[in-house]
C-alpha cells in the first residue's frame, strides 16, 4: 500500500469544507437518464449516476467508451441531448463555477507561470497572494517567471492543476491528467490530488491506468459503450468487478 | 525629362542630403498613418474578437460584410468622408476638411475593416484552443474578448501591419479630404502623384524610396518582434 493512496485517508462520506459558509452545497449530484447524440450517432445513452460528497471517483472504460464526454456534460461544458445533471438543485452555471477541469492536454495561456495562475486567480475573484503557496505546492515556485509554453508536459499538467485549485473547486475533474506522464509525475500529480481530496474536494478521475485507480479510487463508474456498466466502490470493484465487461477490461482483454 | 539613372541619382541625393521638404512629407504621412493605425486597431480588434468568440444568427453574413469592407475602394471612401466634412456636410461644423484629421479619419474607415476582419480569424483560431477552457471559468464575453487579445497580441501584430500598409500606401482617400496642400496635407504618396504629372521624377522617386524603406523598415521591426516572442513561446507555432 503506498502512502499516495487517497483510500487511506479519505472516507467515502460526506466532509465538511471550509469557506463555503452558508452557500448551499453542490453535491449530492443526480444524473438521470443521460443521453448525448453526435451526428445521429448516441455517444452516451441512459446515463443514470449519484455522487455523494466527499472521496474520489475513478472513471474508468476502454477508448470510445464516452468518459471524457462524461466529464464535460457533468461539468456543465456540453449540453446533453436528453437527461438531465443536478447539482443539488443549483441553476447550472452557479455550479459549474464551483468546479475545477483538468484537461488531458493542459490548456496554457501563453503568459509566464506566474501569470497564468495569476489569470485564474483574478478571473475567481480569489486572493492573488495564494498563487506562490500554490506554485511552491506543485513544484514549480522556481518557474514562475518562465513562460508556461516552455514547461515539459508533467509541468504543464502540474501547473493546470495549480491553476484549477486555485479556484478552491469543489468538484475536481480531471480527464487522464497523467496520460503520457512518466512515472514519477504521475505520483506528484497524484499526491496533489490526494491532498485536495483530503481538504474535502471531490474527486472525479477519468484514467485508464488500472494501476492508478486503484491508488486513488474510492468508487468506480465503468463506462462501456456509452453507458454504465458498473458503479460501485473500489474494495467492491477490483477484486470482483460485476460486469462482464470490466471482468475483461481489468484482464486485460481487448474490449470495444 | 530626366533619363532614369539620372532620376534616381538625384533622389538618393535628396534622400541623403535630407531635403526639408522630403521629410516634412514623410513625418506627415507617418504621423497620418499611424494615428489612423492605432486608432482603427483601438476600433478594430475588439469587433474581431468579439466576433471570434459569439454565435449568432446571422454570423456568417456579417463575415461576408466584413471580408468585403476590406476592399473598399479608397476613392469612394474619400468621397464619402467629403461629402460629411464638407461646410454643407453633417460634420462640417468640426472643419477638418483638408487638414491632417480628415486624412487621418479616411484612413480609419479604410482600415477598420481590415483590422476587424484579419483578427477576427486570428483570434477565432486561438479561442478554438481557449474555448472549453473559458466555459470552465465562466468567463464573461469581455473577459473572454481581453484575454484573447492579449494572448493573441504577437498575431496582431501582423494585421496591425497589415492596416498600416494600406494606410500609408493609400492615395485616393487622403487626396480627396486632404487637398494634397503644400506644407499643410501633402504626404508621400499624393506627392509622388502630384511630382510625378509634373515631371519631377527625382522628388518622386525620392518619396518612392522612402515610402519602400519605411514598409520594409516596420515589416522588419514587426518579424523580428515575432520571432523574439516565439523564441520566449510566447505565440503558437501557428501564429509565427
Amino acid at each position: 500500500m503506498s502512502d499516495l493512496q487517497m483510500t487511506d485517508v479519505v472516507p467515502l462520506v460526506p466532509r465538511a469544507r471550509t469557506g463555503v459558509g452558508h452557500v448551499a452545497p453542490l453535491l449530492p449530484l443526480e444524473v438521470s437518464g443521460l443521453r448525448l447524440d453526435v451526428g445521429g450517432a448516441a455517444l452516451l445513452d441512459g446515463v443514470d449516476l449519484a455522487l455523494a460528497p466527499g472521496g474520489c471517483t475513478v472513471i474508468m472504460g476502454p477508448n470510445g467508451a464516452g468518459k471524457s464526454i462524461l466529464l464535460k456534460l457533468l461539468h456543465g461544458l456540453l449540453a446533453p441531448s436528453s437527461g438531465s445533471v443536478s447539482w443539488n438543485a443549483l441553476p447550472a452555471t452557479q455550479a459549474t463555477a464551483r468546479q475545477a477541469l483538468v484537461f488531458q492536454k493542459p490548456v496554457l495561456l501563453r503568459r509566464s507561470v506566474a501569470a497564468n495562475m495569476d489569470f485564474v486567480l483574478k478571473a475567481r475573484g480569489a486572493d492573488r497572494g495564494r498563487r506562490d503557496a500554490l506554485l511552491e505546492d506543485v513544484g514549480l515556485a522556481h518557474k514562475a517567471r518562465q513562460p508556461a509554453r516552455l514547461l515539459s508536459g508533467g509541468e504543464a499538467q502540474r501547473l493546470a492543476l495549480a491553476r484549477a485549485l486555485a479556484t478552491d473547486p469543489e468538484v475536481l475533474f480531471l480527464d487522464e491528467p497523467t496520460a503520457s506522464l512518466d512515472p514519477a509525475s504521475v505520483l506528484v500529480i497524484e499526491r496533489i490530488v490526494g491532498e485536495a481530496c483530503a481538504r474535502g474536494t471531490r474527486i472525479v478521475f477519468v484514467t485508464h491506468d488500472i494501476g492508478q485507480a486503484r491508488r486513488i479510487a474510492d468508487e468506480v463508474v465503468f463506462l462501456h459503450r456509452g453507458r454504465v456498466a458498473e458503479h460501485s466502490r473500489a474494495t467492491d470493484f477490483f477484486p470482483e468487478p460485476r460486469s462482464q465487461a470490466a471482468r475483461d477490461y481489468l484482464a486485460g482483454k481487448i474490449i470495444v | 525629362m530626366q533619363s532614369i539613372g539620372e532620376a534616381f541619382r538625384l533622389a538618393f541625393t535628396l534622400v541623403v542630403t535630407g531635403e526639408a521638404d522630403l521629410y516634412e512629407i514623410v513625418a506627415l504621412s507617418l504621423q497620418v498613418s499611424l494615428s489612423a493605425t492605432l486608432l482603427a486597431c483601438l476600433v478594430g480588434l475588439p469587433i474581431g474578437a468579439l466576433v471570434a468568440v459569439s454565435r449568432f444568427r446571422g454570423r456568417g453574413l456579417v463575415l461576408v460584410v466584413m471580408n468585403a469592407l476590406m476592399g473598399l475602394p479608397p476613392v469612394v471612401v474619400g468621397l464619402l468622408v467629403y461629402l460629411y466634412l464638407s461646410r454643407s456636410g453633417p460634420l462640417g461644423f468640426l472643419g477638418l476638411l483638408y487638414t491632417p484629421g480628415a486624412m487621418i479619419l479616411a484612413q480609419i474607415i479604410l482600415i477598420v475593416p481590415i483590422v476587424a476582419a484579419l483578427s477576427r480569424q486570428v483570434l477565432e483560431d486561438l479561442h478554438a484552443e481557449y474555448a472549453e477552457q473559458f466555459r470552465s471559468l465562466c468567463l464573461s464575453r469581455w473577459q473572454s474578448v481581453t484575454t484573447l487579445l492579449w494572448d493573441g497580441r504577437y498575431a496582431l501584430l501582423t494585421v496591425g501591419l497589415a492596416g498600416f500598409g494600406r494606410a500609408v500606401a493609400e492615395v485616393g482617400a487622403v487626396i480627396i479630404v486632404g487637398g494634397n496642400i503644400d506644407h499643410a496635407t501633402r504626404v508621400m504618396t499624393t506627392a509622388i502623384a502630384l511630382e510625378t504629372s509634373k515631371g519631377d521624377l527625382p522628388l518622386a522617386l525620392a518619396l518612392g524610396i522612402v515610402l519602400l524603406v519605411l514598409a520594409l523598415g516596420v515589416n522588419a521591426g514587426v518579424q523580428a518582434l515575432r520571432m523574439s516572442a516565439a523564441r520566449h513561446a510566447m505565440v503558437g507555432a501557428s501564429h509565427v
